[in-house]
């Protein structure tokens, strides 16, 4: 189960930086949210994936018994997946803003702000 | 229970939240902002001198013990950059009362700025990792706000490079947290401290690699730098003041503690690698200052130069240097931010920051003339100024361990900056009046020098004199908080041993 999930999370990876390289902002956006999608992913399976043994110590026992399924980096995940989610709602205000004062979604377009002097003052 | 350290985090909180419940009511909110900043300075200034003496402040949250629940630490450091950052809150917040217009105001600018405050702090006071991910993602959602509002093209651009690469980084981070609790089960710096010592450097060398990836884009090291000079400056003065002030120098932080704590006991050396990458940070920044002629991207340069500067102690590695770098990031926060905020004046009266169509300022302003000076020289290390004490500490720790070329680009930056601000007083308060047809009929950008811009600048000026005048005592707290994180034991024994 593990090894599918690095392949999974190695996939998920590649597909984010992939998107993050395109030219559409659209894509760079289905790219970021990829991207940490396969954090998340990653986190979760640091925790373990061992099916039925919960993290609690047996009857007589002092210590727990490993492997067993470690309930912090779900707890870690479940706020990084909140975190990513209004990161996401952002940027997609962001992208839709953009899309609405610039009139286009090619980041070529976007290369003002590197080079040229911008005609804006605030 | 110690109270005090998270007053500084809380202030600032409940100030947005009650300002968002007065959504309508714009002049409530501004004054809130200001009570709020000048409370959360008098909690900074409570903080530090708690700490200022070698002391280390633990609150653990919710009163669960060290390595199971989240602390809080202050330790010297996190307690000058926690007063820093309130100050700059103070001085940013009364400059935005003028700089700001009400269209911003209405979108809720003032609440934003304080949870960036609130991002900021806590980042300087969390002693856990994952904590540090919140903070850093408070931070950076609250600089996205910032940064986009207004909603004007080039900061539409910047923003979306801005948000990319920051995003990127914190998955980055996250990551390496994931990783990092795989092979340790702690979270906790000071129990990562320990629990890291005990690993083999082939498994502990990749984790700092990926730490040092993700802190330097948020510090802007070379070669993470690019998304800086692409985006800080297309935002209101204020809020590029306060980035340039902060932002950066939370990832500089965060870089600090990471190879001086939670690396500490391994066998990972990263110091060549630092002192690579803050050398070339400094030649890139200085380079891109010079080739620049809008004065917000030129600044933007120089911000990337001094980060290097910083860098270098870090990177030295010796109680010195790290004295010598704490004491040059008390110096950047205060001068990059009121460099930030005096160029906003002189943009505001020329209605343009295109250093060639500035000009003839100090007919008309010759006062501001001499409060830009007091800020671009200290930056560029002028003694009697706060910069060449700083810098004066970095170059004797570099000349003690033979690190001579990081040392002579260290001097070289301190010319180029010096180059580039002459340049800039030349051009924009030497140089006759840029009269063009289409100037003079611009004139319903320009501002009118009042005292709330002016009071900021001043405070933030005479600070520069001051830590100039007293640079014994300051180098005296640097020196404290470096002996400190010197020797990370020290921070390991605070945070486990005060429950143990």
């Amino acid at each position: 189960m593990i090894v599918m999930l690095a392949f999974v999370i190695g996939g998920l990876y590649a597909a984010g930086l992939y998107m993050m390289l395109r030219r559409s902002i659209t894509k760079l956006i289905i790219g970021l949210s990829l991207l940490s999608h396969a954090s998340n992913l990653l986190i979760f399976t640091t925790g373990g994936l061992v099916p039925a043994r919960p993290p609690i110590i047996p009857d007589g026992a002092t210590e727990i018994i490993k492997p067993f399924a470690d309930p912090v980096p779900q707890a870690l995940v479940l706020t990084a997946i909140v975190i990513s989610f209004g990161v996401t709602a952002f940027a997609l205000v962001l992208l839709h803003r953009t899309y609405l004062t610039i009139g286009t979604d090619d980041l070529d377009d976007l290369s003002k702000t590197d080079s040229a002097k911008p005609e804006t003052s605030d | 229970m110690n109270t005090i350290l998270i007053l500084p985090l809380i202030t600032p909180l409940m100030v947005a939240a009650v300002s968002f419940l007065l959504w309508r009511h714009r002049t409530w909110q501004k004054w809130l902002s200001v009570v709020g900043a000048c409370l959360s300075l008098a909690w900074a200034c409570l903080l530090f001198e708690r700490v200022r003496d070698g002391e280390i402040l633990i609150m653990q949250a919710g009163g669960w013990a060290a390595p199971f629940g989240i602390s809080l630490v202050a330790d010297t450091l996190a307690a000058v950059m926690v007063l820093l950052t309130a100050t700059m809150n103070l001085a940013v917040t009364i400059y935005a009362l003028r700089s700001i217009d009400e269209r911003r105001a209405a979108f809720g600018f003032y609440p934003v700025l304080q949870i960036l405050m609130v991002g900021v702090t806590g980042a300087f006071l969390t002693g856990d990792l994952f904590n540090l991910y919140v903070w850093f993602e408070v931070m950076l959602m609250s600089s996205f706000v910032l940064l986009a509002l207004g909603g004007e093209r080039a900061q539409l651009e910047g923003g979306i490079k801005y948000v990319t690469i920051n995003l990127l980084s914190s998955a980055i981070f996250l990551a390496a947290i994931g990783f990092l609790y795989s092979v340790t089960g702690t979270l906790n710096m000071a129990d990562l401290a320990l629990k890291l010592g005990t690993l083999p450097a082939s498994l502990t060398a990749p984790l700092s690699v990926l730490f040092l990836i993700a802190f330097g884009v948020k510090a802007a090291l070379f070669p993470l730098f690019f998304w800086l000079p692409a985006s800080y400056h297309t935002a209101p003065v204020a809020v590029s003041a306060v980035f340039a002030g902060l932002l950066t120098k939370v990832g500089v932080y965060a870089l600090i503690r990471t190879f001086t704590l939670i690396f500490a006991f391994t066998d990972v050396d990263m110091n060549s690698m630092l002192l690579t990458l803050a050398g070339l940070t400094m030649i890139m920044g200085g380079l891109g200052a010079l080739a620049q002629t809008d004065a917000r991207r030129m600044l933007s340069f120089l911000i990337i130069a001094h980060i290097g500067v910083a860098v270098m102690g870090l990177g030295l590695g010796t109680t010195r240097a790290l004295a010598g770098t704490i004491f040059y990031l008390i110096e950047d926060v205060i001068v990059l931010t009121n460099l930030f905020l005096i160029i906003g004046i002189m943009g505001g009266v020329c209605g343009t920051f295109e250093m060639r169509r500035m000009g003839g300022l100090y007919r008309t302003h010759p006062m501001l003339g001499a409060l830009f000076l007091i800020p671009a020289w200290s930056l560029s290390g002028v003694p009697p100024f706060s910069g060449f004490f700083a810098k004066l500490a970095l170059v004797q720790a570099g000349l003690e361990v033979e690190g001579y070329t990081v040392v002579a680009l260290s001097l070289i930056v301190g010319i180029l900056t010096l180059t580039v601000m002459m340049r800039l007083w030349a051009e924009a308060f030497w140089k006759a009046p840029h009269l063009v047809a289409s100037d003079i009929d611009a004139t319903q950008g320009k501002i009118q020098v009042g005292k709330m811009l002016l009071a900021p600048v001043c405070a933030l000026s005479l600070m520069s004199i001051g830590l100039g005048i007293w640079a014994e005592t300051v180098f005296g707290v640097a020196l404290t908080a470096a002996v400190q994180m010197s020797d990370a034991d020290v921070y390991v024994e605070a945070v486990l041993g005060a429950v143990r």
